[in-house]
């Protein structure tokens, strides 16, 4: 039982932090038709930020107000990798659209510069990041154990997709980008400035991935690619969700994440991850359109 | 008001309209008639900037060159387009569907009133997603939401198109109510004769990318369009 219930857990953090990573490329993947291979470098930038604001917490400020290093590293992360991301967007995948080959080869490449770069400034020995004291430990019930740094970090991105979802659904900004991607000439005969919503959708979709990094800071040490492992995940649980889709994309990380924690209990990480990519082979033989599909009445 | 100047339009590397000349009189009804494949929706997404054009084309638009401008910016001078098969967006309610009308204006305002005196059975769709209305209302909705962008000349392609009788009526009475009541200069492009002539204070029609025939709707005999248009 207790073994259930923390399998549950587990996954269900994985699962947020592949649901992180997600939202930018369900974006760029899903409604650009751009296949963005550097969103994982996103993911270590923000990781790196993390690392950066705690190191000039411990050198420039007493130790007192150390622990709140975390919480300026998570507006950093994002701040950081949304700038990025805009550069990323104005300056490369804006000359891409609608080429998704080009654009999965330009984008590893940036991919492989950014990992360089990272071992170029930090080195090639991974760094870590102290978790605050207030999330060492955990909370028993019964015989079942949650580390704080996995609760605080499902809470953070339940945060951070009530944002995306009011940003998308209640701001005048998300109801440019739902016109954008549904159908982008019309879009810019309502008086879009489709460019302007494509960087700022891009680089929103690189901060979050930014704060994904930030969570992933708490869970193990940082190095060039830490990006990676979530990136093959998060791409999985994109087309596993059905590619546009906000409700899509938060079952396909579920199913991803929680079906990778389980699978690596009884057997190891390498097996888990062959099971993954199964379970998804299998799926879209049955479903190639993923498990949401948008509906509507079709007159043309 | 709309003044188009030797345009070539491009698919492509293929040329379909090749020095184009048309001049839109301000608060008129005009209309560009010819057969399918002449150009006639290629000419509207010219003007409104979604297909490209060689640069010695010259679009005037109020004295203005708009030609080099981005369709976003030609939208906010106040040139609203009604797209063929209407490009309602899908997903969004009806609603949410006209207050994107009023993206030009920054996303705030009231919605004219004159609208829904138009086109009365849009509200009690409201909260409907636009994707389930049917062909008819579709083409309603799409005129509001270009009205509500308050624009100077309204470009409408097809609207008859794939509508029942009785709609197209409605449709015919709204476009030319829009005209008087506030005076907005209005480009209609059609294949469906009578509407045009019933409709329209000018027409033009449109023969392998250019125009081959021009007067006013009211000296023009029916029978003799009729056969310019089929030769």
């Amino acid at each position: 039982m207790e073994q259930a219930v923390n399998i549950l857990f587990n996954g269900l953090s994985l699962s947020s932090i592949i649901l992180l990573t997600s939202l930018g490329l369900a974006i760029t993947f899903g409604v650009m038709r751009v296949i963005n291979m550097a969103h994982g470098e996103f993911v270590m930038i923000g990781a790196y930020t993390t690392y950066v604001v705690q190191q000039v917490f411990t050198q420039f400020l007493p130790s007192a107000i150390g622990s709140l290093y975390y919480f300026v590293s998570i507006f950093a992360a994002f701040g950081v990798a949304f700038l990025l991301g805009s550069l990323l967007e104005k300056f490369v995948i804006s000359r891409l659209y609608g080429r998704e080959i080009d654009s999965l080869l330009a984008t590893w490449g940036i991919s492989l510069i950014l990992q360089q770069a990272a071992r170029s400034i930090f080195g090639t020995q991974g760094v870590n990041v102290n978790a605050p004291s207030f999330l060492s430990g955990g909370i028993s019930f019964g015989d079942c154990t949650f580390s704080y740094n996995r609760v605080f970090i499902i809470l953070l991105v339940s945060l951070c997709m009530v944002a995306v979802w009011f940003v998308m659904y209640k701001s005048n900004f998300g109801r440019q980008m739902r016109a954008v991607m549904q159908n982008r000439p019309m879009a810019q005969c309502m008086g879009i400035n489709s460019r302007r919503v494509d960087n700022l959708t891009f680089a929103m979709g690189s901060g979050f991935a930014g704060v994904a990094g930030c969570s992933v800071a708490l869970l193990g040490s940082i190095d060039s690619t830490v990006g990676q492992s979530y990136i093959v995940n998060s791409f999985m649980a994109v087309v596993l969700g059905g590619v546009g889709n906000l409700i899509g994309t938060v079952i396909g990380s579920g199913i991803i994440g929680i079906s990778s924690i389980f699978t690596e209990n009884y057997t190891s990480s390498t097996i888990a991850k062959a099971v993954v990519l199964l379970i998804v082979i299998v799926f879209l033989q049955k479903r190639p359109q993923g498990l949401f599909v948008i509906k509507s009445r079709n007159l043309d | 008001m709309l003044t188009i100047k030797s345009m070539d339009s491009y698919y492509g590397e293929s040329r379909v309209i090749e020095g184009l000349n048309l001049d839109i009189p301000d608060g008129k009804i005009v209309s560009l008639i010819g057969r399918n494949g002449v150009g006639k929706s290629t000419t509207l997404k010219s003007i409104m900037g979604l297909v490209k054009t060689s640069p010695t084309t010259s679009l005037l638009f109020n004295g203005k060159e708009i030609s080099k401008l981005p369709s976003y910016e030609r939208v906010r001078m106040g040139i609203g387009y009604v797209p063929q098969g209407r490009d309602i967006f899908q997903q969004m309610t009806v609603q949410e569907n006209w207050e994107l009308g009023l993206q030009p204006l920054g996303g705030k305002g009231n919605i004219p009133d004159y609208i829904f005196d138009l086109f009365p059975i849009l509200p009690k769709f409201a909260k409907r997603r636009g994707g389930d209305l049917s062909g008819g209302q579709q083409q309603q909705l799409a005129i509001a939401r270009a009205l509500v962008q308050n624009p100077k000349i309204l470009i409408l392609d097809e609207p008859t198109e794939g509508i029942q009788p009785s709609i197209i009526q409605d449709i015919g009475r709204a476009i030319r109510k829009i005209n008087e009541w506030k005076g907005i200069t209005i480009l209609l492009v059609e294949q469906y004769l009578d509407f045009v002539m019933e409709n329209s204070h000018y027409v033009n029609i449109m023969e392998k990318g250019n125009i081959i025939f021009h007067d006013q709707t009211s000296l023009c005999n029916k029978a003799e369009v009729q056969k310019l248009m089929t030769n």
